[in-house]
């Protein structure tokens, strides 16, 4: 059943009265109340959330304007700084820690009447690929309840596909919208890095990181990129943006399509190559002209990424020493030591595990070997994409190479879970968008399909993503 | 790359983490095997390249982005105070840092 129209259709029906923004917000909560077994949601923002639902249907009685998204609820992954509840990144260090300012993104859709309702859940810190390294509990797959939702916004994929908002915020370093959106069959975007500011969002990796959203169709995804894409002065990696997200001309007619060869290779499951290959068919039909291009420096991707992310992962982490916020002890008898017990009881084994990866990467004596030659080999991977877009308008692609896997299956072997990267990661190193469509399944699990524009191109990528998606 | 007990010790202490017994075994064989993994760059030709720090050109092509540096009332002390685990008056209490 749907719950929600289009996030375009929700709001006029709040703006005209068909619907008040109380009821949209009440409905909302009921939904996620209803649907607690799928561990999606860390926490509710009752309050806030019907006062400013309250005031929202108080200007629309008194005929003043209310925003382009009036009323409409929503949810964001627990590392976006949102007044109303705790913000924790999913992780214990983070327990009860009261946002001190909200982060820009969440003031640009208040600005537009949106309303936050929850946060959810991910893997702590967004390390990792199934939530199972949330320091709560594991996100399960709206599909099928053994299997995870994908990470590390699962619990923002699953709010999706669950419909308990219209929409949701998510982050991606590696590949955390695009493959938990694969996994639970929404439309995951991670736009160009630097198109969305990042200030008050909890940092992983700063060269990767991007903001995006997540929602039931790509026009949605449109129009919240609209909201919140721009420069902004608290985050100076922001670019100039692109006029008018929502308008999304064109189909797929004589579009150049480059199939990247280095997806489907061995490690690619049948089923996820099936309904990828069908949906290159379908933009072949529609009129697209698709060739297979290579991208050899592409299988390397993933090394290079577990050397910069847990490289920048050990920088931002360092903040949280237990003195200014967050979980502190109280049986240290010396500085020292109230910082190594207050991170030691605080983080979980996958934080560990990759601040000290990232000491190790750049520590005097190693940094030239790992840390300098990982972004050497970025570059070289840079120079590929751009050769290859000078061929190609888009990338086409599986986002993962395999469906949502079973609760528990790789949460023991840490290098088994970074493989399952492999699709994502390299479009995060050189900072193209990139969306995740929705293309089919495979047996009961849905299977995502990853398109890839160059960087600044997000708009054409949108247009290309709603015309596969029509014509699917 | 064969990480020793002591490599697992040093990185735990540049990394402000106690570490239990149980997690020094277990780091220095997932350690280990991660790097292990990440050492295929190290045939990878990347002569006459340079480093990529920053994907879209921001340091090179135009200035650093900075902003003036005033006090606006985005962040309030009293919120930024809620969250202080020891506090005397309006200061951050820690633990003594000299002698």
């Amino acid at each position: 059943m749907n719950q929600w129209p289009s996030i375009t259709e929700l709001a006029s029906d709040v703006a005209s009265g068909k619907v008040t923004a109380s009821e949209l917000v009440q409905k909302s909560l009921s939904l996620i109340q209803k649907h607690q077994e799928f561990q999606a949601i860390i926490s509710t923002m009752e309050k806030r959330a019907i006062q400013r639902a309250q005031e929202i249907d108080a200007r629309i009685s008194q005929g003043k304007n209310a925003g382009r998204l009036a009323g409409v609820p929503f949810i964001a992954k627990d590392n976006f700084l949102v007044f109303g509840t705790q913000t924790t990144a999913a992780s214990n260090i983070l327990k009860g820690f009261e946002a001190p300012y909200q982060a820009t993104v969440i003031e640009k859709l208040e600005a537009e009447g949106a309303i936050c309702v929850a946060k959810a859940n991910l893997d702590a810190f967004a390390h990792g690929a199934s939530t199972e390294n949330s320091d709560y509990f594991t996100t399960k797959n709206p599909h099928d309840t053994s299997k995870v939702a994908g990470g590390s916004s699962g619990g923002s994929a699953a709010s999706v596909a669950l419909q308990l908002a219209p929409f949701a915020l998510g982050t991606d370093t590696g590949g955390s919208i695009r493959q938990p959106a694969s996994f639970c069959g929404v439309v995951g975007l991670k736009p160009t890095y630097g198109l969305v500011s990042r200030s008050g969002v909890i940092a992983m990796a700063s060269s990767t990181d991007v903001i995006g959203p997540i929602t039931a169709n790509v026009a949605d995804a449109a129009l919240v990129l609209d909201i919140i894409a721009g420069q902004d002065q608290l985050d100076g990696t922001t670019i100039e943006r692109q006029s008018a997200y929502t308008q999304l001309e064109g189909n797929l007619s004589g579009k150049k399509i480059g199939v990247i060869k280095e997806y489907f290779g061995p490690g690619l499951e049948a089923g996820v190559k099936t309904a990828v290959q069908h949906a290159i068919d379908q933009m072949r039909q529609a009129g697209a002209v698709v060739s297979e291009v290579s991208l050899p420096t592409l299988p390397l991707a993933l090394a290079v990424y577990y050397i910069v992310c847990p490289a920048e992962v050990s920088s931002n982490l360092a903040r949280y020493d237990g003195q200014r916020f967050g979980h502190a002890t109280v049986e240290a008898s010396t500085l020292d030591e109230s910082y190594e017990q207050a991170r030691q009881q605080g983080f979980g084994s996958e934080a560990k595990r990759r601040i000290m990866t990232g000491a190790y990467v750049l520590s005097s004596g190693y940094y030239d070997a790992y840390y300098k030659k990982a972004q050497t080999v970025r570059t070289k991977l840079m120079n590929e994409f751009n050769e290859v877009f000078k061929q190609v308008d888009f990338l086409v692609g599986p986002v993962a190479p395999t469906v949502a896997f079973d609760i528990g299956k790789n949460s023991e072997d840490p290098l088994a879970m970074y493989l399952g990267d492999i699709m994502s990661v390299g479009v995060s190193l050189v900072g193209v968008p990139a969306i995740s469509v929705p293309c089919g399944f495979a047996g009961s699990l849905p299977v995502g399909l990853q398109i890839i524009a160059p960087q600044k191109k997000d708009k054409e990528l949108l247009a290309v993503a709603k015309a596969y998606e029509e014509f699917a | 790359m064969k990480l020793s007990r002591d490599d697992i010790l040093r990185l735990a202490k540049l990394s402000r983490l106690q570490l239990s017994e149980a997690e020094i075994v277990q780091y220095q064989k997932e350690l280990s095997s991660i790097l292990e993994y990440v050492a295929q760059l190290d045939d990878v030709d990347t002569t006459g390249l340079k480093p990529t720090y920053q994907v879209t050109g921001l340091t090179s092509e135009q200035p650093n982005a900075t902003r003036n540096d005033e006090v606006t009332s985005q962040v309030s002390q009293d919120k930024l105070f809620k969250n202080l685990p020891a506090r005397e008056d309006d200061q951050i209490k820690v633990k003594r840092m000299i002698g």
